[in-house]
């Protein structure tokens, strides 16, 4: 019996190395370091939470006319589950609900190029993609 | 002694924190990225369901992939498609039924269009799949076989 509160000492030992990470869902470094990038690449100083809202919330032309907008498939609300058009959920795009957002450059590269391909008909500018990032990191 | 359990425990657990870090892409097998990329859309349909001049088709055309940009950086496109082309339905000299009737000639490009798969699934399944708002196409096959993302097809 003598093993018994080692084992619930080793448990609780485990569960802190391997737990989530202390600090908050809105500062990851990895995304900061994307963010960072994409200012270099716009050449800007800091984007605008607002101006990516609007672009989000927007219906864009030159893209197919299924998709008009990012709500089409992640709906008004980035906190909500989204959907794609054959039916598959989608993660919120939502920092605060998703905290494993924008934290893959690859990841984010790959979506930017497809989706705003699919929505605007062409690649998005470094200065839209920082202000959505912005603002889906603000709320 | 109960110190030395402790310290042992402590850096068993740091090493599995370590080996816990998110892997570099390139590490992942080509079936991992297969798995991961196709299925971000939709189920990863069975690359032994369609030859492999299909798969070649498919993945030569990803910025069109049935309307939708599903372009992919070249390592991973390749990497992918390396894992269709030895899973195809005609990989390793193998001909299935589903395969038959098929001409060498024609590239079918989607696996609801080989002639098994009509037959299997007629114009009454196809109907009421669509209207059915819980799957949609027929080409939702989760829609009705639940077992289908890992191959089971048998509850019908």
């Amino acid at each position: 019996m003598k093993l018994f509160p080692n084992l619930i000492l080793s448990g609780t030992l485990l569960a802190v190395a391997l737990g989530a990470p202390i600090q908050p869902a809105q500062a990851d470094p990895a995304r900061d370091a994307i963010i960072a990038q994409l200012k270099a690449q716009a050449g800007v100083s800091s984007f605008s939470a607002a101006r990516g809202k609007k672009f989000f919330h927007a219906k864009h032309a030159g893209g197919k006319p299924e998709t008009p907008s990012c709500t089409t498939c992640h709906t008004n609300d980035p906190r909500n589950f989204g959907k794609t058009r054959v039916g598959k959920v989608i993660d919120p795009m939502a920092v605060s609900r998703n905290p494993q957002r924008f934290t893959d450059p690859k990841k984010v590269a790959k979506w930017f190029r497809r989706n705003c391909k699919t929505v605007l008909g062409r690649e998005c500018t470094a200065q839209e993609k920082g202000d959505i990032l912005t603002y889906l990191s603000s709320i | 002694m109960r110190r030395h359990i402790i310290t042992t425990i402590l850096s068993l657990a740091a090493a599995g924190a370590m080996t816990m870090q998110p892997t570099q892409a390139a590490s992942k097998s080509p079936g991992t990225m297969f798995a991961e990329e196709c299925s971000a859309c939709h189920m990863a349909f069975d690359p032994g369901f369609l030859p492999k001049r299909s798969w070649r088709a498919i993945m030569g055309n990803l910025s069109n992939h049935f309307g939708e940009d599903a372009s992919l950086d070249d390592q991973t496109r390749n990497a992918i498609e390396r894992y269709l082309l030895s899973n195809a339905a005609d990989a390793n000299g193998r001909n299935p039924y589903w395969l038959r009737r098929i001409p060498a000639s024609q590239i079918p490009m989607r696996i609801t269009e080989l002639p098994w798969f009509t037959n299997e699934h007629g114009a009454r399944a196809r109907a009421w799949a669509k209207s059915n708002p819980k799957i949609g196409s027929i080409s939702n096959c989760q829609g009705c076989h639940r077992g289908a993302a890992r191959g089971v097809f048998d509850d019908d």
